[in-house]
């Protein structure tokens, strides 16, 4: 597989929202607002990259029944960092993310990764493949935060295009559902039409 | 290929991999410690002057804690020219719909309130998080208020304050970590009144 393709593949064939339907906790929960799901979306690729190489590295050494808690001591460690950054140089994005980037731990698309891909890859290979899945996470998350701000709080990116208040349901939790719903129709639609 | 299921491999791996990575935590932990202060600190000097009438003074350094119902609160007296103008009371309550809520309730020195400010919570967007200033009139309805007049509940619950529609919870919420605040500005206030007498 081409160095691209590893890109390309988890933006849109192995979308990880739209098409794995994975790491659904942060995606319904964090999307309020479009800028929330990019913050989220970002955090977690940040993650996924660090882990997926060091996993890749590491994994050779790795007896294979202790595999899962060494990849998660390995994910903790990244978060906890991501953590520290975060609070330190945006604390604004920390709060409004708050338990959702300790999360990011059990977040099953690291450790889907870690699991399916890094453990039996080489480092680089690892670090594209976490590089796109995380940005297809993190356009999905921005496209749905985007879709739910618009309709919830009639704004994009924090700014507001009508005075009002807009359809309260899809900024609360209902809301992430049913735009959810509609977003993964629409895109595999498009996805079935492209091929 | 992996090594091979011993008691031995296991260990040695699992407890070199928690080794190298507690290692990394406590380096970034180090570097980023300074930032985070910062940034704390800068929230609540921020807070400060958001609710407190004017100061030249820095009550971050001139902070005391007072305990109130079993509860320590925290208080920044502010000062201009010497005399104290206000003080800041960071209260919270964890009847939120959310959990807990951190308030800092600026009182002037008359006893009203001269403005509050929510340093964190985790309300309900686009319901609870209308007791932020700027979301809302809710947290306006305080300002200028004397609690001993002014019935610190929502009038469901025979008090003064207009409650946030379909937001109760919040607002009793708000309206609990306002009156602990209070409660505590009362405590600074008597303390005040008596260092004077002292003094004369």
């Amino acid at each position: 597989m081409s160095k691209l393709n590893l890109i390309t593949r988890g933006i849109i064939k192995e979308n990880p929202t739209f098409v794995l339907l994975l790491g659904m906790c942060p995606t319904l929960g964090t999307t309020t607002s479009a800028i929330n799901g990019l913050g989220m979306g970002l955090a977690t690729m940040f993650v996924l990259m660090l882990s997926n190489m060091a996993i890749s590295a590491i994994a050779g050494f790795v007896p294979a029944k202790v595999r899962i808690p060494s990849y998660i001591v390995v994910i903790a460690a990244f978060v906890t960092i991501l953590q520290f950054v975060m609070q330190a140089f945006t604390p604004g994005l920390y709060e409004t993310l708050g338990i959702f980037i300790p999360l990011i731990v059990v977040n099953c698309i690291v450790l889907g990764r870690a699991e399916a891909f890094a453990s039996k890859n080489g480092v680089t290979d690892s670090l594209l493949d976490g590089l796109g899945i995380g940005l297809g996470f993190t356009a999905s998350l921005t496209v749905l935060g985007l879709v739910r701000e618009m309709l919830g709080s009639a704004s994009a990116f924090g700014i507001k295009f009508i005075n009002g208040d807009g359809i309260l349901v899809f900024v609360l939790a209902p809301g992430a559902f049913i735009a959810l719903g509609y977003l993964l129709v629409l895109f595999n639609k498009l996805k079935t039409k492209i091929k | 290929m992996a090594k091979e299921s011993t008691l031995k491999n296991m260990v040695i791996t699992l407890a070199s991999i928690t080794l190298v990575s507690s290692a990394l935590l406590g380096v970034v932990y180090a570097l980023t410690k300074g930032p985070i202060d910062t940034a704390q600190v800068a929230k609540i000097n921020n807070a400060i002057s958001k609710v407190v009438p004017a100061f030249d003074n820095n009550p971050s350094a001139e902070k005391f804690e007072k305990v109130f119902d079993g509860k320590s609160y925290i208080v920044y007296p502010a000062k201009s020219g010497g005399e104290i103008v206000g003080y800041a009371v960071e209260s919270f309550t964890t009847g939120g719909f959310g959990g807990r809520i951190v308030l800092m309730v600026g009182f002037n020195i008359d006893g009203t309130i001269n403005n509050t400010a929510v340093l964190s919570h985790a309300e309900t967007p686009g319901l609870g998080d209308k007791m932020i200033e700027g979301k809302s009139n809710f947290s306006v309805q305080f300002q200028g208020k004397n609690p001993q007049d002014f019935k610190l509940l929502v009038k469901k619950d025979g008090g003064d304050v207009d409650a946030i529609t379909a937001s109760t919870i919040t607002s009793r919420a708000f309206c609990d970590a306002v009156t602990s605040a209070w409660e505590v500005y009362k405590l600074c206030n008597e303390g005040n009144v008596k260092k004077e007498v002292a003094d004369e």
